[in-house]
């Protein structure tokens, strides 16, 4: 097992009173294997994965559970520890290149930094594999490249180049949050293309962000479905597509227009808007919005349950 | 109507050049081709959806019909009449009529004014309409959205994206306008709330007879609202037809590669769609390449591409595409 979440929580003291942003998210991800989170914006998804990569540092906020890479306890370790393995052995891809490259430096130095920091290779070897690396994440001209400029690039290419960083010290766990929201269809196509590639030949284990559930659909190999900081469905992604039971899945996969067939005059909406994490309510978060919603939903939130597919619902469970 | 075949909008060979850097910039001044040749009609109650990657000059062409952006070349005609060089004064009369919704509400409303007062400002403006009577158009525009009536005192951050977006489109719809010119109207909502918005912009097409120009990356939007669709690619339109059609069988290239790219719900394991995967980036407007402009990208380009341009063709009626090998059924 390359990663082990069990009950994570991590909340955030504010002005208006504290706000969980996640609360209790457990999920395993195996060798080479590919996970979809998907979830609306404020559903937690983001913040799960900072979690797991010690990148919350806001001191009005607090992480509670357990987060194990490769066996080590990853919550509570010190700074140092973690900086070893960030970039190193886990990376992370974000939705925005631009905030992760530095406009200042050249592509090439930039990614040859990462390798002399973590491999202590020399400033040529570094080079070389940059050109390597470049050359596999398909730019034309990988010698040219090297000595471009961010700003240079186009949104696609600074995302392949955020896509190299992150694997120049051969990652066991990639993190994507959002990395194709930015890019045009046709870019995105390449880009999964390039991340299924990817995972093939370095046997990388992947989590992957998206609200687009067709994105996850293409790439995953197993979903897990957020909203409002706790996961309501996770299963494998033929599972969760054939079969999806939770009614936020259904009702989100009912929403999306067709790309083919008859239109339908009016597209099945879910009422209302994801709920403000300061004001959620004592029950089923998605409880105000949901089509089949009763009484034992209003008194308590439901329990995802231990089945590979399951759903936190108390419809689900009677069934 | 005697007049319904009549278009309330045409472009004739539209061009929209900006011009940037100065004689002492490093490149010499230089012409960005936003828009580029683009002849497009667009008739009474139908919904005209524009798509193409970022760049290709949709937002530009949208801002060219609704004249925010002059129009370098060509001629723009409403109902008609030549308003390609309009000045300001001669075009308010017409600003009632087109209106533009914009991707983000939170940017396109005032932070610091009521929502009311913001759907009353162009009422304000342009209408003959009391105090009274502002009031009631107001409270009659909230319900139409969707809003609540005690709403109005509120500031737009109050609103969720879904709301915000409620309003900007109340605001277009206010003076009762002929044409709206959507840009990206849910890119910037969450996915669950999005499809209230298309449905909401569907009932007040069909309740206020409304003519829409849909402007979405996201392609299966653009197909559910769309009556018909313009491919841009480049800053011209490469393909245009009957929404369906063009979605079940893209007969330029690159039409093909746009809609083939469309990550879809499957359930089946392995993906049964042929997808064609472009190389390269879309070329800088800045030097546009010889020939087809697609050329560059097109998996079926051969020398006649490189040198001769096409023209845009009516193959059926109603479709049109611009390649020297259309793929036609």
């Amino acid at each position: 097992m390359i990663l082990s979440v069990r009950d994570l929580r991590v909340s955030f003291r504010t002005h208006d009173g504290p706000v969980r942003a996640i609360d209790g998210v457990s999920f395993d991800l195996g060798e080479s294997e590919i996970l979809g989170v998907v979830g609306e914006s404020g559903s937690g998804k983001t913040v799960s994965l900072l979690a797991v990569m010690g990148l919350i540092t806001d001191p009005n906020a607090t992480i509670e559970g357990s987060i194990r890479y490769k066996g080590r306890e990853l919550v509570g370790l010190p700074p140092r520890e973690l900086r070893r393995l960030r970039g190193n052995e886990i990376a992370m891809i974000f939705q925005d290149p631009m905030t992760a490259l530095t406009p200042v430096y050249m592509i090439g130095w930039q990614i040859a930094e990462q390798i002399r920091a973590h491999r202590g290779v020399s400033k040529s070897k570094a080079m070389e594999r940059v050109e390597q690396l470049l050359a596999e994440v398909n730019f034309p001209n990988p010698h040219e490249a090297m000595s471009r400029y961010p700003h240079q690039l186009s949104g696609g290419m600074r995302q392949r180049a955020v896509i190299a960083m992150a694997l120049s010290c051969d990652p066991a766990l990639l993190v994507a949050d959002e990395p194709t929201t930015a890019l045009d269809v046709t870019v995105q196509a390449g880009i999964l293309d390039l991340v299924r590639k990817l995972r093939a030949k370095h046997k990388s284990a992947v989590v992957f962000i998206t609200h687009d559930m067709g994105v996850v659909s293409e790439l995953a190999d197993r979903v897990m479905v957020m909203y409002a900081g706790r996961v309501v469905e996770r299963g494998t992604r033929t599972e969760l597509f054939s079969d999806p039971r939770h009614p936020y899945t259904r009702a989100l996969l009912g929403s999306i227009p067709p790309l083919t067939g008859q239109k339908p005059r009016r597209l099945p909406a879910i009422p209302g808007s994801p709920p403000s994490l300061l004001r959620l309510p004592q029950g089923c978060a998605f409880g105000p919005r949901c089509p089949v919603h009763y009484e034992p939903c209003e008194a308590s939130k439901p329990g995802l349950g231990s089945g590979a597919h399951a759903a936190a619902c108390f419809r689900v469970a009677q069934a | 109507m005697i007049d319904a075949d009549r278009p309330i909008l045409e472009t004739r060979s539209l061009a929209k050049r900006f011009s940037i850097g100065t004689r002492f910039s490093a490149e010499g001044r230089r012409t960005v081709h936003a828009v580029d040749n683009v002849s497009l009609t667009v008739r009474r109650g139908e919904t005209v959806g524009l798509v193409g990657e970022s760049g290709c000059g949709k937002s530009t062409l949208a801002r060219c019909l609704v004249r925010l952006y002059d129009i370098t070349d060509g001629k723009l005609l409403f109902e008609g009449d030549d308003i390609t060089s309009k000045s300001l004064s001669e075009l308010r009369p017409l600003r009632r009529r087109l209106q533009m919704v914009f991707q983000d509400p939170s940017a396109s409303l005032n932070p610091r004014r009521r929502v009311g007062d913001l759907v009353a400002e162009p009422l304000r403006i342009h209408g003959k309409l009391s105090a009274k009577g502002i009031t009631a158009r107001v409270a009659e525009l909230f319900e139409l959205v969707g809003l609540l009536p005690d709403h109005v005192m509120r500031y737009p951050h109050e609103f969720s994206g879904g709301q915000r977006q409620r309003v900007g489109i109340a605001r277009a719809i206010a003076l009762n306008p002929d044409l709206v010119v959507l840009d990206e109207p849910v890119s910037a909502l969450d996915v669950s709330v999005q499809a209230q918005i298309v449905n909401l912009l569907a009932d007040l097409q069909e309740k206020l007879k409304l003519t829409y120009i849909f402007i979405a990356h996201d392609l299966s939007v653009v197909r559910q609202v769309s009556t018909r669709i313009a491919v841009m690619y480049l800053g011209s339109i490469v393909e245009e037809g009957p929404a369906e059609e063009v979605f079940a069988t893209p007969a330029h290239p690159y039409s093909q590669a746009l809609i083939s790219a469309v990550p879809v719900v499957e359930t089946t394991p392995s993906g049964t769609r042929k997808r064609i995967i472009l190389t390269g980036d879309v070329p800088s407007p800045l030097k546009p390449p010889s020939g087809c402009r697609f050329h560059p990208r097109c998996p079926i380009a051969v020398e006649r591409c490189r040198s001769e341009r096409p023209e845009l063709q009516e193959h059926h009626p109603g479709r049109k595409v611009a390649c020297h090998f259309p793929t036609l059924t």
